[in-house]
């Protein structure tokens, strides 16, 4: 009899696939790629038979055929015997528009609410909490379909305004009716390129001037004034020129204001037209994104302990001086990403602009082009490949800028 | 030595002083909170107008409502009756008149008992797993509810939830019991391939011999779905069914809000710690259908689900829209539920992993008894986030055809009778939401607090 056990054999067993950590990683893998492969082969196999017995195939060549249809907002040159293609160009840029307002509003509102949230002022505080629970709370959709009643429907008829049951507001300049609302347009006049050029000027000489200042301090530790010659260079330059224009051969920048047609189907004539559409859209995702970005400022201040203020403090700086040079440089940081993701939610939310008849890409592509074509397939695919590239680059953006501003530990 | 005299000895307490004028009562609040430099002054004055402006508006067109009448047109001409004309006063008669539709959609009207029974159990059913004082003994009554509660809203044969319930038994019965001897992992397979062979094949052979309906249970479970037909044959125990068009209002939002949020949690975590693996084909695998969930609005996953599913299934396969919607939105949710627990779970110390691995327990035991309970706790305030938008997005079916409170409303505003009408209906359906949503909020608040012992 032998007391020796036999040593552990290097030999391969079927179940070591499963029981060793070694091989099993290897098993896993290639259990999910088959799995994942064999559910995308069945998917696109139903998808070729149903297409088959439909007797349709994939073809993205309806993009090029006339559309036929109207776009009451365009940005472009559009007509109905346009293409399908240039449909949903204006789509695609009535998205932005609505996405790009909406984003300025929102972080506007956004960031107001949430410093507001922190005031030390009780009423101010309580009423900007109230104003954030009540629009997080409740759905957005809910937002856009109560404030398209209110603009589209309840507005005055452009009648009204007419006979006098209704009027403008702003200094008779804005017109508020159930047709959009009426802004006065810029109208450019002689000399406007000038005027362009010396604005543009004016802006580079400021920021030459903040920069200079900055050296000054930081070499000589002198402090030399910012804002008040730089509003100077801003404004000044820019008004001379105005006002030499206007006097010797009229304005170079003037404003059509709208006004109701005298004669005729009542109607407004001259300035521009906000459609009700695009402003209920840009307002309840303005007012909706605002309270989500009050939170993520409220917590990116909250987020800085207070030993950064009082350390400031200790060093001398005023509070002004704290909240831009200590505090707000590292809230930054943690209130950036989560409002880069909301400016996302407001380009993927305007979809919702279906709701109230904003034609914007969802509407065009998405809607009454698959409709008319019924190439539901294809076009459902062209609309998420859409969404699916902006989000993907502005992600990308959002990863780079965090690894700019990650702390930088030793 | 003689002891020093001592000069001064009080021998009774004197009464404390009075604070001093300036250190209290509402006089210094208000000084301190309201009016403490001019600016505050100033933003004091403004909002104590707009809250009077809004105060002014909103209380006596709310109070002057109209409860009783047939139209917006018969609401008004009540109302000028009443406080004279123009005066400004809410039409709430067309609550009164639809609170029915908006809250049960056209769910029959006799049976409205089994959605509020339903809601009863699963108040009843969750409630120890949110309220910690709850004896846990309650929880038994988690795995029955659920088939409890899908049973008195679609109604039909009792056998149908009592089958499915059973195989779901077998499966876990096979799970566990291989997952016990040979790893967890032979588990899983296990319990799938039971799933694959034991129901499919033999549920459509049924299907082919005895040419039972299909309902969407039946797609799913076929064998459960068979043998109930058989049984139903042999022992009738079946109450009136609802079919889905009949669904709607906010226990429609409900029901796709509930189901998803219970569905999205597990994916969700199966996600997160799919993107965390070191298999480079899960990570792979995970991380692209992550983004593509999330890079694509929901409305358009809806649409797809609506209009496009027919192309990849099965020819002849027609499934239930409303579940269509609850598997869309839970995937949906899931996605984005993976990144906030993703986040938690980058947030632990590494330590923590290390620590789990050196006590020898495997991957799942590791993730299930030390990794996801403090990553899960991270990512509460996330994962309730999550849900509230979740809640929110279920209003999106109304672009698919499904009646929600706001798809009624809209049918409600294009009806003759009230048409014109969008504040008080409005107004009803957003408390509706705010009520289910600021609660999830306030009672995410209180867990964090809760299990925030480590800072305690």
């Amino acid at each position: 009899m032998t007391a020796t056990t036999e040593p552990p054999r290097a030999g391969f067993r079927l179940s070591l696939l499963i029981r060793d950590t070694r091989y099993r990683a290897i098993t896993i893998q290639v259990l999910a790629l088959a799995v994942t492969a064999a559910v995308l082969y069945w998917l696109g196999w139903n998808t070729t038979r149903n297409l088959a017995a439909m007797g349709k195939q994939i073809d993205f060549s309806f993009i090029w055929g006339r559309a036929g249809y109207d776009i009451s907002q365009t940005l472009i040159p559009y007509t109905a015997d346009s293409t399908h293609a240039r449909a949903a160009l204006v789509g695609v840029l009535n998205t932005l528009l609505v996405s790009a307002l909406a984003i300025v509003l929102a972080t506007v509102i956004g960031v107001f609410v949430g410093v507001l949230r922190l005031s030390n002022n009780w009423l101010v505080a309580r009423l900007m909490t109230v104003y954030v629970e009540v629009f997080r709370n409740v759905p957005l959709l809910l937002w856009i379909l109560l404030i398209g009643a209110i603009v589209i429907g309840a507005a005055p008829e452009p009648r009204a305004f007419r006979d006098g049951t209704a009027s403008m507001i702003l200094g008779s300049t804005v017109a508020v009716s159930n047709r959009g609302i009426f802004i006065p347009a810029p109208v450019i006049g002689p000399g406007a390129g000038w005027l362009a050029l010396v604005v543009v000027l004016s802006i580079a000489a400021a920021l030459l001037w903040r920069w200079r200042a900055r050296r000054i301090l930081y070499t000589s530790g002198r402090m030399v004034p910012v804002l008040w010659p730089a509003l100077a260079l801003l404004v000044l330059p820019g008004l001379a020129v105005w006002a030499g224009f206007t006097l010797a051969e009229g304005e170079p920048l003037a404003f059509d204001v709208p006004a109701i047609a005298e004669t005729g189907i009542p109607r407004f004539v001259g300035g521009m037209q906000l459609r009700g559409s695009l402003l209920a859209l840009w307002l309840a995702l303005s007012l909706y994104t605002a309270s989500h970005i009050a939170e993520n400022v409220r917590g990116g201040i909250l987020a800085i302990s207070r030993g950064q203020t009082e350390a400031a403090h200790a060093l001398g700086l005023r509070s002004g001086r704290t909240m831009q040079l200590v505090i707000l440089p590292q809230a930054l940081r943690v209130i950036v990403p989560p409002l880069i993701s909301q400016y996302l939610n407001i380009i993927k939310n305007s979809s919702l602009g279906l709701a109230v008849g904003y034609m914007d890409l969802r509407s065009t592509l998405g809607g009454i082009t698959i409709n008319q074509t019924g190439r539901e397939l294809e076009g459902m695919l062209l609309l998420g490949l859409f969404y699916l590239v902006i989000s993907l680059i502005i992600s990308g953006g959002m990863n780079l800028y965090n690894n700019h501003v990650r702390l930088r530990e030793r | 030595m003689t002891e020093p005299a001592t000069g001064f000895v009080r021998t009774e307490m004197l009464d404390p002083l009075a604070p001093p004028e300036r250190a209290g009562g509402p006089l210094v609040w208000l000084r301190a909170n309201l009016f403490s430099s001019w600016l505050n002054a100033i933003l004091t004055v403004i909002s104590l107008y707009v809250v009077w402006r809004v105060l002014a508006t909103v209380v006596p067109w709310a109070a002057n409502g109209i409860w009783d009448a047939t139209s917006l047109s018969n609401c008004r001409e009540i109302r000028d009756e009443l406080y004279g004309p123009g005066v400004p006063g809410a039409c709430w008669a067309v609550i009164h008149d639809r609170w029915r539709q908006l809250l049960f959609g056209f769910y029959p009207k006799a049976l409205y008992w089994r959605p509020i029974l339903a809601l009863a159990i699963f108040v009843v059913t969750v409630l120890p797993f949110l309220v910690p004082a709850l004896p846990r003994r309650l929880m038994w009554m988690a795995p029955v509810a659920p088939f409890a509660i899908f049973w008195l809203l679609w109604g039909g044969s009792v056998w149908t939830p009592v089958l499915a319930m059973a195989g779901l038994a077998v499966i876990w019965g096979v799970w566990s019991s291989v997952g016990d001897r040979h790893g967890a992992f032979a588990g899983w397979v296990a319990g799938i391939v039971a799933l694959v062979v034991i129901f499919l094949p033999v549920g459509r052979a049924f299907d082919a011999v005895l040419g039972t309906g299909e309902t969407w249970l039946d797609a799913l479970f076929p064998l459960a779905g068979n043998i109930g037909a058989l049984l139903e044959r042999a022992l009738p125990a079946s109450i009136q069914s609802v079919i889905t068009r009949e669904f709607g209002g906010f226990e429609l939002s409900f029901i796709i809000g509930v189901a998803g949020i219970i569905l999205s949690l597990p994916l969700g975590i199966l996600l997160a710690l799919g993107r965390q693996s070191h298999l480079l084909v899960v990570r792979v695998l995970s991380v692209s259908f992550i983004e593509i969930i999330r890079g694509v609005p929901l409305i358009v996953w809806l649409f797809t689900a609506s209009l496009l599913l027919n192309y990849f299934l099965p020819p002849g396969t027609n499934f239930d829209l409303m579940l269509r919607v609850i598997i869309m939105v839970t995937i949906f949710a899931g996605a984005y539920l993976a990144e906030v627990i993703r986040g938690g779970l980058a947030a632990l110390p590494k330590g923590q992993y290390e620590a789990a691995d050196a006590l020898g327990l495997d991957y799942w035991k590791s993730m299930r008894l030390i990794i996801l309970p403090q990553a899960l706790k991270i990512s509460i305030p996330g994962i309730v986030n999550t849900f509230i938008a979740m809640f929110k997005d279920t209003t999106l079916v109304m672009f698919v055809g499904l009646l929600d409170p706001l798809g009624l409303s809209n049918s409600i505003r294009a009806d003759q009778s009230w048409n014109g009408i969008y504040w008080e209906l409005f107004l009803f359906i957003g408390a509706l939401f705010f009520v289910v949503c600021f609660g999830m909020s306030r009672y995410s608040m209180y867990l964090e607090h809760r299990l925030a012992r480590d800072r305690r």
